[in-house]
C-alpha cells in the first residue's frame, strides 16, 4: 500500500538512527516464550552496536542469550521489573559492571511518562499489526501465528520512545482497528516468522496449585479478605501470580455466590479463573495490563467489558488516575517478608535475584487492603524473617500476612485485626512468626555479599529504594 | 560397613549415602549451602555419633531439609550401612 512501513528489521534499525550508547526497549507480554529480544539484539551484535543500554518491562529465563552479548559489550546497562534464571545468576555474580535499575510496572510507565526513563528506539513484538503500525496482541487475520492478550506495558514505550519499530508475525490488511499501539506512534514495522511462543505465557511464575499448603493458605487468604470490611457489593480485587493467591479466588468466589455480591472490576495480570468470574457475571468488568494466560489472552479478544491498559492507567503513583488508586483488595505472594511488614519478591534468601518487582509495589500501596501469603518455610528457606534480604515493598503498604501458622495484622491497621478477630481468625504477632522460623531452622549464616553493586531498586516515585550487591 | 544410601533429591529432603571411611567425614552439596551448610554438617555429625559411627564417609545431597529429615535419613543411611539396627535395640 502507499506509505507502508513495512522495511527489513536491519532497514528498520538503520532508519531509527539507532547509534552506540543509546537505549532500547522491549515489552515481556509472551514472558517465556518471548522471541524478540533475543533476535533484535542478536541482529543489534551483528550489526556492530555497543554499549547499547536495554530498558525491559522484564527479562526471564529465555533471554539468557543477553549474557554474551553482556560480555562482548553490546548491551552495557539493564533496567527491568524483573531477572530469572541463567542471566539473572550471572548478573548477581557480577557480570554487568552497572547495577540493574529495578523498577515496578507502575514505576516504569510513569519513569517513561515523565522523560526520567528515554527509550530511543523501541522494537515491540506484536501478535498482528497493519502496514502503517496499528498493533496489538490478539489475533486478526487467519493467518496469525501468536497471541498476548494486552500489551499494557508496551504502550508507555509506543506513546513516549523517539523511535517505534512493531514487530510482528501477521502483517493484516489496514485497518487494524481498535490496536493499543496506533500507527501515528509507529516509524517502522518489520514482518519476522514468529514474535512469540504464546503456549509459554502462563509459565514462570504463574502456577495452579494442588498442594496442600497452598490450598490451605488460600482459604484463610479468602477468611481474610471475606471478613475484611471490604467484601461488600461492587469491590474491586487483584492477585499476584503465586499458586496461593491464584487459588484464593476459587474460595472468594463461592462466597460471592452465597452472598449475592459482585465486583465491579478485577485488575491486573489477568488470569483464567478471573476471566471465568466475569463470564459467569461476577465481576463487571476485566481491567488488563498484561494476560497471564491464553485464556485471558483470547478474552481480551472478544470481550468489550475486558479492557487493555497501559502500565501507566493500571498502576502509576504519580499520575493519580491509575487504577490502583480504585483497587480494593489486592493479594499478593513474597520471597520474604520481615517483622516490620517489609516484602522481597526479588532477590532470593541466597542472594540471587530471581523474581520481579511487577506490580507488588504498586498495588500494595495503593489498595485499600493489601494482603501477603506466603508460608513460613519453603524448605530450609525462612518465609518471615528478621529483616528482608532486599527491600521492594516497604512495610507500610502492607496490611496483612498470611501464613499456616497464623495471621499478622499491621499494627498500623487495629480495625482490620479487630474485625478478622471477631471472625475468629488466629491473628499472631508477626514478630511470633519469625521466631517460630528461627527455631525451626535456626539462625542462617550471613550471606556471602561483595562490595559491587549489581542491582538499585527504584520506589515507585523514583527514589532509590535499597541496594544489591553482588554474591562471591 | 557397606555403601548404604536414604533419602531423595526432593525438594525438602536429603540424600545419604553412608560407606567405609575414616573418621567422620563429610561431604555437603545444599541448595542452601550459604546459609545452613554448617548446621547442616553438624547435624549429620552429631547423629552418627549419637548411633555410636565413628568411620564413615558422608556423600549428602541437600535440597532444602529440616533438622528432623536430616536426622532420619542419615539414621537410615547408618542402618542400612552397619546392618545395627537402632530401632530396635
Amino acid at each position: 500500500m502507499r506509505n507502508s512501513k513495512v522495511v527489513t528489521l536491519e532497514e528498520a534499525v538503520k532508519r531509527s538512527g539507532l547509534k552506540d550508547g543509546m537505549t532500547i526497549s522491549f515489552h515481556h507480554h509472551f514472558r517465556g516464550g518471548d522471541k524478540v529480544v533475543n533476535l533484535v539484539v542478536d541482529k543489534l551484535a551483528e550489526m556492530g552496536f555497543k554499549n547499547l543500554k536495554l530498558a525491559a518491562s522484564s527479562l526471564s529465563d529465555v533471554h539468557k542469550p543477553l549474557i554474551e552479548h553482556i560480555k562482548n559489550g553490546v548491551i552495557t546497562g539493564i533496567s527491568t521489573s524483573g531477572l530469572r534464571g541463567e542471566l539473572a545468576d550471572a548478573i548477581s555474580h557480577g557480570l554487568l559492571n552497572e547495577p540493574v535499575i529495578f523498577r515496578s510496572h507502575g514505576g516504569r510507565g510513569s519513569a517513561i511518562a515523565d522523560g526520567e526513563l528515554k527509550i530511543d528506539v523501541a522494537f515491540l513484538g506484536a501478535s498482528a499489526c497493519d502496514e502503517l503500525g496499528n498493533a496489538c496482541g490478539v489475533p486478526r487475520s487467519e493467518n496469525a501465528k501468536s497471541i498476548c492478550g494486552s500489551l499494557g506495558y508496551a504502550l508507555p514505550d509506543a506513546r513516549y520512545a523517539k523511535h517505534v519499530v512493531v514487530i510482528t508475525d501477521d502483517l493484516v490488511a489496514y485497518p487494524n482497528l481498535p490496536a493499543g499501539i496506533r500507527g501515528a506512534d509507529v516509524e517502522s514495522v518489520v514482518v519476522v516468522e514468529s514474535v512469540g511462543d504464546s503456549s509459554k505465557i502462563s509459565a514462570g511464575a504463574i502456577r495452579d496449585s494442588k498442594n496442600p499448603r497452598d490450598i490451605l493458605l488460600a482459604k484463610q487468604a479468602a477468611k481474610v479478605v471475606i471478613n475484611s470490611g471490604y467484601f461488600q457489593d461492587g469491590f474491586s480485587i487483584q492477585t499476584g501470580t503465586g499458586g496461593a493467591s491464584l487459588a484464593v479466588v476459587k474460595y472468594i468466589r463461592e462466597e460471592m455466590l452465597n452472598r449475592g455480591i459482585k465486583a465491579s472490576f478485577a485488575l491486573g495480570g489477568i488470569t483464567a479463573h478471573m476471566v471465568k468470574l466475569h463470564e459467569e457475571g461476577l465481576i463487571g468488568r476485566l481491567i488488563d495490563v498484561q494476560s497471564f494466560d491464553k485464556v485471558a489472552a483470547e478474552s481480551i479478544a472478544k470481550d468489550p467489558s475486558h479492557v487493555e491498559v497501559s502500565s501507566v492507567e493500571y498502576a502509576s503513583g504519580v499520575h493519580t488516575g491509575s487504577a490502583t488508586h480504585a483497587l480494593d483488595i489486592v493479594i499478593l505472594s513474597a520471597l520474604e517478608v520481615d517483622t516490620q511488614f517489609n516484602v522481597n519478591v526479588l532477590v532470593g534468601s541466597d542472594g540471587i535475584i530471581r523474581g520481579a518487582i511487577g506490580g507488588h509495589q504498586d498495588t500494595a500501596a495503593d489498595s485499600a487492603l493489601s494482603i501477603i501469603v506466603c508460608p513460613l518455610l519453603r524448605g530450609r528457606i525462612p518465609c518471615v524473617v528478621p529483616k528482608v534480604t532486599t527491600l521492594i515493598t516497604p512495610g507500610k503498604s502492607v496490611d496483612v500476612v498470611v501464613t499456616e501458622y497464623g495471621i499478622a495484622v499491621n499494627p498500623a491497621r487495629p480495625e482490620i485485626a479487630e474485625k478478622l478477630k471477631a471472625a475468629g481468625l488466629h491473628l499472631v504477632d508477626i514478630k511470633e512468626l519469625a521466631a517460630k522460623a528461627t527455631a525451626i531452622i535456626g539462625t542462617p549464616d550471613p550471606l556471602p555479599f561483595g562490595d559491587k553493586v549489581v542491582g538499585v531498586v527504584m520506589n515507585r516515585d523514583g527514589s532509590v529504594l535499597d541496594k544489591i550487591y553482588n554474591v562471591k | 560397613m557397606k555403601n548404604s544410601i536414604a533419602g531423595t533429591l526432593e525438594s525438602g529432603d536429603i540424600m545419604v549415602t553412608i560407606g567405609p571411611g575414616e573418621g567422620l567425614q563429610v561431604d555437603l552439596q545444599s541448595s542452601v549451602a550459604a546459609q545452613f551448610g554448617r548446621q547442616i554438617k553438624a547435624v549429620i555429625i552429631q547423629t552418627l555419633e549419637g548411633l555410636g559411627v565413628k568411620d564413615a564417609h558422608v556423600q549428602a545431597v541437600d535440597k532444602g531439609a529440616l533438622d528432623c529429615t536430616i536426622r532420619a535419613r542419615v539414621t537410615a543411611a547408618a542402618v542400612r550401612a552397619t546392618g545395627k539396627d537402632v530401632w530396635k535395640d
